[in-house]
């Protein structure tokens, strides 16, 4: 599914990931764990093709592409997702049109019919559910206002309406409180899948009690520095990042 | 006068050149002289069959346009208009028409399809000569008969001005008088037609005025007139314009627009505004400047302007209401989309006269390529008005770093009841939401379109349903290679 070799991701003239090697599977599950500053969230950048991520060296393959010469959109219409960190707030825009355009610009980039409204709304009305989003916030305009729990929440859903093959998870558990945390785990499990690959990057080792990984990778300093079984984040709730910032 | 020519040459570009389409010479015959005098005025005058009172009318403006000169005060810039090399008159029959949609430029008709412009509709609108016009005939008639039984007149000025002029005598130059300002009274001088509407007392017109007529409207031409009067508890929704690039050949656009409202009445004013802007190099384009004001003369009465602008190289444009009738309100929603090289200064005015008067001023303002978006306001309250309410919002958004918007709001308070609120923003549209919307799959240009448009919502839910649908995508057009 992705295969990312030596990497080498600059900002601003600094590098932030200096070589990075991962292989990701489908059906898997990585999680990437490390302190703050250790280059987490660049990496899922690169990976999505945020302007203002210069790659230096190495390579991405996804799905057998080259996935750092395609655009942003291209790359999301071919399955890549990332949920946010923050999701970002668009007024005026009403979160079922954004839902909307969303899925029919996937439709459209791989040949397929536009969804006319009462489909999609079926569509939307059954993948809301689960994830306790109600209609009255379909119809706030999207993100604006909305908690810390209903924003991860609303990248879940459009997650689990989009249907991608590689979905990398940013922080996905920050600003939510326990009960949130069990509604947004129960969304991102009831989507694994064997054809889908996930990448679930956290600091904390709570989130990886309700999404358990198949391996877990440590990042310091832009360099994965171990790799293990899922047994390896409970190892550093135990002693930190200590040993690997120094 | 060569940014004439140069508009003329771009504009037969997309519309086809006209001596391959049929200007024949006879048309010569049917335009006034070159350039502008009373005999002009009187050429004009003798076309439409005017009575001697009308003619008057005119030369006085024209008398008086001698001696003003143009206002320099608006953010925009353009070279000198010489007016003694321009014509003021051409019969509308005399527009080139073109065999068939084969000849339209395709770049046109790409357009059409975005907007969703069924094809007939297309026809008339890049000027094909359509004889077997579908059935827009009935449709017109069924219509006017249907306006007729509740005793609504809707009908070209010209007609108005002979089949109605004791309404024309009353109302023409009392919301904008001839002396106005030196394009009102230039327009004044040599209006070429335009609409006269007048809804009697009691009555809610039936449908929205234009909007199943736009297709049928004959070419008004540069130096449109409208006037339109809602007598005491009437009301009038008045769509204005076309959401799709219309062909023209002039220029120099300055139209008046007067509304009168009398005790409880209330009309709804929409305008979609796409003339030709220029081309990506600032070549060519429309200077569009109007004059529309309206008087909430009675009490309890009401006005209200929604704006769509994205078209014209130049506009300068304030859409104002004389809040004369106690208790009257005024509204005015604006978008203001420019690109490219387009320049545009455009606001409003609420003038509160009577007594517990209110506004409110709704503006957006996109600004994206290298244009240049100003927003020009004055909200003014005279001593005498008691108990004034007004409620101003600019929002502006800028696309890109070489654009510019600038907020001008001119507030006078002579009352010391007033509550006047004035808020103003000025925003980026954001790397993150571009990229947000790119990462769900959206292309560039249409994530802008997304975010313009949440941006416009407030405004664009005041237009008629059927409009806001077109100037929705509208927006996205006119922001087409401002990313990326």
């Amino acid at each position: 599914m992705l295969e990312i070799k030596n990497l080498h991701v600059a900002v601003d003239g600094k590098e932030i990931l200096k070589g990075i090697d991962l292989t990701v599977g489908a059906g898997e599950v990585h999680a990437i764990m490390g302190p703050n500053g250790s280059g987490k969230s660049t990496l899922s950048y690169v990976l999505a093709g945020r302007d203002g991520y210069e790659v230096t060296g190495g390579s991405v393959t996804y799905k057998g592409r080259d996935l750092l010469a395609m655009n942003i959109d291209e790359r999301a219409s071919a399955g890549v997702f990332l949920a946010f960190q923050y999701p970002i707030e668009i007024p005026g825009v009403t979160t079922m049109t954004f839902l909307k355009a969303a899925v029919n610009a996937q439709r459209k980039a791989r040949g397929q019919d536009e969804l006319d409204a009462p489909r999609f709304l079926k569509l939307v009305r059954e993948k809301s559910k689960p994830l306790n989003v109600a209609d009255d916030m379909l119809k706030r305009a999207l993100n604006v206002g909305f908690s810390g729990g209903e924003k991860k929440r609303v990248e879940i859903l459009q997650m689990s309406l989009l249907e991608p093959s590689l979905a990398v998870l940013d922080e996905t558990d920050s600003g939510l409180d326990i009960d949130a945390l069990k509604v947004v785990a129960q969304g991102v499990n009831s989507l694994r899948s064997p054809d889908r690959a996930m990448i679930v990057i956290t600091h904390y080792q709570r989130l990886l009690d309700f999404i358990v990984p198949d391996t877990v990778h440590v990042l310091s300093k832009g360099r994965i520095v171990r790799s293990g079984g899922k047994e390896l984040a409970g190892e550093l709730e135990r002693t930190g990042y200590a040993e690997f910032a120094a | 006068m060569a940014a004439i020519r140069e508009t003329v040459e771009t504009v037969d570009q997309i519309g086809g050149e006209k001596c391959k389409y049929g200007f024949s010479t006879d048309i010569e015959s049917e335009r006034a002289p070159i350039g502008l005098s009373e005999d002009t005025i009187r050429f004009i005058s003798a076309k439409k069959n005017e009575p001697q009172w009308m003619l008057d009318w005119r030369l006085q403006a024209y008398r008086r346009w001698l001696q003003m000169e143009e206002p320099k005060w608006a953010k925009v810039s353009y070279p000198p208009i010489d007016f003694q090399n321009a014509y003021y008159y051409s019969a509308p029959k005399q527009n080139a028409k073109l065999a068939s949609l084969d000849e339209v430029d395709p770049k046109l008709l790409e357009t059409y399809k975005k907007l969703g412009i069924p094809l007939v509709e297309q026809q008339l609108l890049a000027g094909v000569a359509v004889d077997a016009v579908f059935d827009s005939v009935s449709v017109v008639t069924t219509f006017k008969s249907k306006l007729a039984e509740v005793g609504v007149i809707f009908c070209p000025f010209s007609e108005a001005v002979r089949e109605h002029p004791e309404l024309v005598k009353k109302y023409l130059g009392s919301v904008v008088p001839s002396s106005d300002n030196y394009y009102a009274t230039l327009n004044s001088a040599v209006f070429s037609d335009g609409s006269f509407v007048y809804i009697p007392p009691g009555v809610r017109c039936p449908m929205e005025l234009s909007t199943y007529f736009r297709i049928n409207e004959k070419q008004t031409g540069q130096f449109e007139r409208t006037l339109i009067i809602a007598d005491k508890g009437a009301y009038v929704s008045y769509l204005e314009g076309c959401t799709a690039p219309q062909r023209d050949e002039n220029q120099l656009h300055a139209a008046v627009v007067e509304l009168v409202a009398l005790d409880d009445a209330e009309i709804k004013y929409s305008t979609v505004q796409n003339w030709f802007p220029g081309d990506e190099d600032g070549k060519g384009g429309i200077y569009n400047f109007v004059t529309k004001r309206g008087d909430c003369r009675g009490a309890r009465s009401k006005i209200s302007w929604t704006q769509v602008e994205t078209g014209s190289a130049v506009t300068w444009k304030y859409p104002s209401c004389i809040l004369r009738g106690d208790d009257s309100r005024g509204e005015f929603y604006s978008i203001a989309i420019s690109n490219h090289f387009q320049q545009v200064d455009s606001g409003t005015k609420m003038l509160h006269l009577g007594k517990n008067t209110s506004s409110r001023i709704i503006s957006k303002g996109i600004a994206a390529g290298r244009s240049s978006n100003t927003y020009r306001g004055l909200v003014s309250v005279h001593k005498k008005a008691e108990n004034v309410r007004n409620f101003t919002q600019c929002d502006s958004s800028l696309i890109g770093p070489r654009c510019s918007a600038h907020t001008v709001p001119y507030i006078e308070a002579k009352n010391p009841t007033a509550i006047l609120e004035h808020e103003a923003t000025t925003s980026n549209i954001s790397e993150e939401q571009l990229f947000y919307c790119m990462q769900r799959g959206v292309p560039a240009e249409e994530a802008v379109a997304l975010i313009v448009n949440g941006f416009c919502r407030d405004v664009l839910q005041q237009l008629p349903m059927e409009f806001a649908v077109e100037a929705q995508k509208l927006v996205g057009i006119s922001l087409e290679g401002s990313v990326g």
